[in-house]
């Protein structure tokens, strides 16, 4: 890979040391570190969703063990967790994507909350439809 | 060679973001707390069968895993080399993720394809 390629005797001046923990010392750099963390529990989360396909795709034996498993105080306490994390992923992202995408519409900037409302919107019409699919046919 | 996918690693990662953004939320709710906890009664494994039998159903669930997964690894990259201070490790730390959530992607394509 095309990695810069520093020579062997380069001066090397003085730098600080920064402690693995230099995000603990201020509120928005938690933030920040919390926020980049979500992503590990979006991972979880497709893990689990992936489990279950798999159990799916075995059989009604290995869906009801799923199910079962499901139920244990360990996964319940990290399907909390992660449900934090990953609501916090959500409504960060939410009122993130004004800043990385700028909409204009007949020359004019279409306003940060217009574009935050729709994502809340588009929310909330989505999560009720994945509800709806999955309780239908009980 | 990376930095020539470099653009699409970042569709991925805002893709997979909004994806779990928008539908997480729900499945996490139901799946992960709503059904263990009795709050509301899970799916019947016919039922569930009978959605995955849909090849729409098949789609979503293809986007549903695998873009949060590369969303994951391109987050988790960068949380590593700043977080734990890991710059020199830049490249192992790459293959692993995106290895991973390639690993997770070709997984679920293949059970997908294969369940009947």
């Amino acid at each position: 890979m095309s990695e810069p390629h520093y020579t062997l005797y380069h001066p090397r001046w003085y730098r600080r040391r920064v402690s693995v923990w230099w995000w603990l010392q201020n509120r928005s750099y938690t933030g920040f570190v919390l926020r980049e963390l979500t992503s590990v529990f979006v991972a979880f989360f497709a893990v689990v969703y992936l489990w279950q396909l798999h159990a799916v795709a075995q059989g009604p034996d290995a869906y009801a063990q799923f199910l079962a498993r499901l139920r244990t105080p360990r996964l319940l306490a990290l399907d909390t967790v992660t449900f934090l994390f990953v609501l916090f992923h959500a409504i960060t992202w939410f009122n993130l994507t004004p800043k990385a995408m700028v909409v204009r519409l007949r020359g004019k900037r279409v306003p940060d909350w217009v574009i935050v409302a729709q994502n809340y919107a588009a929310w909330l019409v989505l999560s009720g439809l994945v509800a709806f699919v999955l309780l239908r046919g009980r | 060679m990376m930095r020539r996918i470099t653009p699409l690693l970042w569709l991925l990662f805002s893709a997979g973001g909004t994806v779990a953004a928008l539908l997480f939320p729900v499945h996490l709710f139901l799946t992960g707390l709503a059904f263990p906890l009795g709050w509301l009664e899970a799916p019947s494994y016919e039922s569930l069968h009978r959605l995955l039998m849909h090849p729409v159903t098949r789609l979503y669930l293809f986007v549903l895993i695998s873009l949060p997964l590369f969303h994951w690894a391109h987050r988790f990259r960068y949380t590593l080399y700043d977080g734990l201070q890991l710059k020199h490790l830049t490249e192992l730390i790459a293959v692993l993720c995106y290895g991973a959530a390639l690993l997770g992607t070709a997984m679920t394509a293949y059970l997908l394809w294969t369940i009947s």
